[in-house]
């Protein structure tokens, strides 16, 4: 813990790369998800080919994936784009099912009543499934989020920035308590991500709670 | 025998299930606790094998007090029956039935025979016992119910709400196969419902709770209809009561002669006239046609319930729905005997009145 | 890019796939085996009694958020390289899922058929093994192969302290800058994780009782 206050400037530093790599593909490959996910809600065909494809996605390791991308798109290894592209891959594998099966459960006399009061299309998916679907679908962002955050630090393997710089530093120093201080961080910045999306949810869904 | 000797059962959160509950249940008679939700009947029948026990009081089944056994024990020597059946989903039908006696140390293929019997004995073919039972429907999972509570011939069977979750039809079905096994098995039945009518059905007594735990009353069906002890009791056997108290008579009513016709005949129709099969069973009824017909099915107009001469209020429904003001009584093989008049069935009530045989 | 994968030279001796394949599979299913066997009675208990359902769940978050790259090269500085900080490492990857579906696959038993159990006289520890294991099953599995993949995905990083497995072609084609060694890596990566998910859905199949699967369909995998 010493290691963070004597070198704060640079923890500083790196956490704010770490926030930077890891919050970007959360954002993007949760947007790219939602027209997904329901796409796979409502076609059998579209599930049966986003399902499979986003469990083979799941099992490529990251650490591949994050040395193969700059190859596949013409960076050099070194661009942090190189971490984006496979975490928001992950996101959309991850987020794909949870907002499919968030929206397949909103309750089917539901969307009836509110077809026949008149909702189009896509006034009812915003005001109506949509926000049903939350609760699940935060559910899913939140172990998402959680595992970005931890899996951002394979990136400094290759040498990209974060918390797992501190890790291949302390590694090549003999410095445990350099790669203690990275975990720490990685930990924390999960906890109170995690819990800002929980509060976030029950800010955004209050009947969820009511009759409890 | 089951008595309940001032049982109390007080919850943590200090609600008060069940309260001071004096009552004996007969040996061999199907004895049924109905009330409304939170009237302490579940809870009572939950403390004769112990799924709960009571903060005060004590409960003899054949004069021993439960709390003297241990849990596991006590309940594998009583049968148990619960809403939703309760079966193992991933054990078959034949195991799922041979559940206690495996539990209580028979062996396999024992066991295996004792259920497959068991089956047949509830009105399933012995194929189902190799079923799962998603595989089931909600009636036949109740029956594999039933056969896995008297798997090991317990004296007591506790029946939990058991027909509440199948539809009408299945259930009444359901109910005519318990009296049915009762009248073979003579077990202690403890039958809890919140379905009065279920209540009436099956009780030769009926214990009514009141919320709050108390046992409003303790009685037999008719005396229930004819004398409620409360308010309370009044209200819950309903409004129909009078008329349901001519479930429990058994009087005479007079049977009159009908005039008949068979389909295909060629009749003159100058009254009502009751068209029935080459079986003498009933088909429907015939009037108001000019001149001489052949009598053909679509010119029927479709009939009441049917008198099988059980009780009063069979008779007096018959007369009551038929088209023709007429009830058809038919016999054991559904072959028409004549008919009955609702006012018959008045008087036959006002004469068991002067016999003293209504409850009061 | 496919030639260094295809090229026979790289599939025989001490360094050939087949032996990196084999120490792959070797420390993911060494280190299921050590999970499984702490956190499905872990799960599978505080399940049953109810009590203690925060301390999993929070358990199973926190070890979540934990980097592995981290624990291994903690583990790595203190006990020296090996395959000890490999397994401390993905042990700790796998409980949480592990742990979360055998404590959701009790809660999850229909709570008509617990009190049936116990109404049949079964005692707890009957009511447990007999009843509530039997019918969590599909949802133990479901954890435990969410569990599999993760390790066989991240023992990967085992190479980068020096140890075996896949990993060594993406970090020896990192050092080489050979392309397709990385490749190669990945893809067989890849592909032992779906042979293995193949291989838990094999055993699902046969371990969990029929009558859990859906009514009219030959079984969900």
């Amino acid at each position: 813990m010493t290691w963070i206050f004597e070198n704060w400037d640079r923890f500083w530093e790196v956490t704010e790369v770490h926030l930077r790599l890891s919050v970007v593909p959360v954002l993007i490959g949760f947007l790219l998800s939602i027209p997904l996910g329901w796409l796979a809600s409502r076609s059998a065909t579209a599930r049966a080919i986003l399902f499979p494809l986003a469990n083979i996605l799941f099992t490529i390791p990251s650490i591949a994936l994050i040395v193969i991308t700059p190859v596949l798109i013409g960076v050099k290894i070194l661009d942090e784009i190189n971490v984006i592209v496979p975490l928001t891959i992950y996101t959309i594998a991850l987020m794909v099912r949870s907002v499919a099966d968030a929206l397949s459960a909103v309750p089917g006399h539901v969307t009836a009543a509110a077809n026949a009061m008149g909702f189009r299309p896509l006034r009812r998916f915003l005001t109506v499934d949509f926000p049903l679907a939350l609760p699940v679908t935060i559910a899913g962002l939140r172990v998402a989020t959680v595992s970005n955050i931890s899996m951002v630090s394979v990136g400094a393997l290759v040498g990209l920035g974060g918390y797992g710089q501190l890790f291949t530093e302390g590694y090549q120093t003999d410095n445990p308590a350099k790669v203690f201080a990275g975990l720490i961080g990685t930990v924390v910045l999960a906890v109170l991500a995690d819990g800002l999306l929980l509060v976030l949810g029950r800010v955004l869904t209050p009947w969820a709670r009511a009759g409890r | 025998m089951i008595e309940f000797r001032a049982v109390t059962k007080r919850f943590e959160d200090g609600t008060i299930a069940v309260d001071e509950l004096d009552l004996t249940v007969e040996a061999g008679t199907i004895t049924v606790f109905v009330g409304p939700s939170g009237c302490g009947k579940t809870t009572s029948l939950r403390m004769v094998n112990r799924m709960i026990d009571p903060t005060s009081g004590t409960i003899l089944v054949d004069g021993k007090d439960v709390l003297s056994v241990d849990p596991p024990t006590l309940r594998r020597g009583i049968g148990y029956v619960i809403q939703q059946a309760g079966l193992f989903p991933h054990r078959t039908v034949l195991d799922n039935v041979a559940t206690v006696p495996l539990l209580s140390g028979w062996d396999r293929r024992k066991a295996r025979a004792r259920a497959a019997e068991l089956l047949e004995i509830v009105g399933l073919d012995p194929a189902f016992g190799k079923r799962y039972p998603a595989q089931l429907s909600g009636g036949q999972q109740q029956r594999v119910g039933v056969a896995r509570a008297l798997a090991a011939d317990p004296p007591v069977l506790l029946m939990d709400e058991p027909f509440s979750a199948v539809d009408p039809v299945v259930r009444e079905g359901l109910q005519d196969e318990l009296l049915r096994l009762q009248a073979e098995l003579d077990k202690t039945i403890v039958f809890v419902t919140h379905d009065i009518d279920e209540a009436l059905k099956l009780g030769e007594r009926v214990a009514v709770f009141q919320t709050g735990g108390h046992l409003a009353q303790y009685a037999k069906p008719a005396e229930l209809l004819s004398a409620p002890a409360n308010d309370f009791v009044a209200s819950f056997v309903g409004r129909d009561r009078g008329y349901r108290t001519l479930t429990f008579l058994h009087a005479d009513v007079p049977v009159h002669p009908v005039t008949t016709a068979k389909l295909g005949q060629r009749v003159t129709v100058t009254d009502w006239t009751l068209v029935v099969d080459d079986q003498d069973r009933p088909r429907g009824w015939l009037s108001g046609v000019d001149g001489e017909i052949e009598v053909s099915e679509r010119d029927l107009i479709a009939g009441g319930s049917l008198y099988d001469g059980s009780t009063l209020r069979g008779a007096l429904d018959a007369a009551l729905s038929s088209p023709s003001a007429l009830g058809v009584m038919v016999d054991d093989n559904g072959a028409v005997v004549g008919v009955v008049k609702a006012d018959d069935v008045i008087k036959a009530l006002a004469k068991a009145r002067a016999a003293g045989e209504v409850p009061k | 890019m496919g030639g260094w994968l295809f090229d026979p030279a790289h599939w025989s001796g001490p360094t050939g796939i087949p032996v990196r394949l084999l120490e792959h599979l070797g420390y993911t299913l060494m280190t299921l085996l050590i999970a499984a066997v702490i956190a499905i009675p872990l799960g599978a208990f505080v399940g049953h009694t109810g009590k203690g359902g925060f301390v999993v769940v929070g358990l199973s978050n926190a070890l979540r958020a934990l980097p592995t790259t981290a624990v291994l090269i903690l583990v790595v500085l203190w006990a020296g390289l090996g395959d000890f900080p490999v397994y401390v490492a993905l042990v700790l990857l796998a409980i949480p899922p592990i742990m979360a579906g055998a404590y959701a696959g009790i809660r999850a038993v229909d709570p008509v058929t617990v009190d049936a159990a116990r109404g049949v006289g079964m005692r707890e520890s009957g009511v447990l093994l007999k009843v509530e294991i039997p019918n969590a099953l599909p949802l133990i599995y479901g954890g435990f192969r969410g569990a599999a993949l993760q390790v066989v995905a991240t023992a990967t990083i085992a190479a980068y302290t020096g140890a075996g497995g896949l990993g060594r072609l993406v970090f020896d084609g990192l050092a080489l800058q050979e392309f397709g060694q990385m490749l190669a890596g990945a893809v067989l990566v890849a592909l032992l994780a779906v042979l293995v998910d193949l291989g838990f859905a094999g055993l699902q199949r046969l371990t969990v009782s029929p009558g859990l699967r859906p009514v009219g369909t030959g079984g969900k995998t």
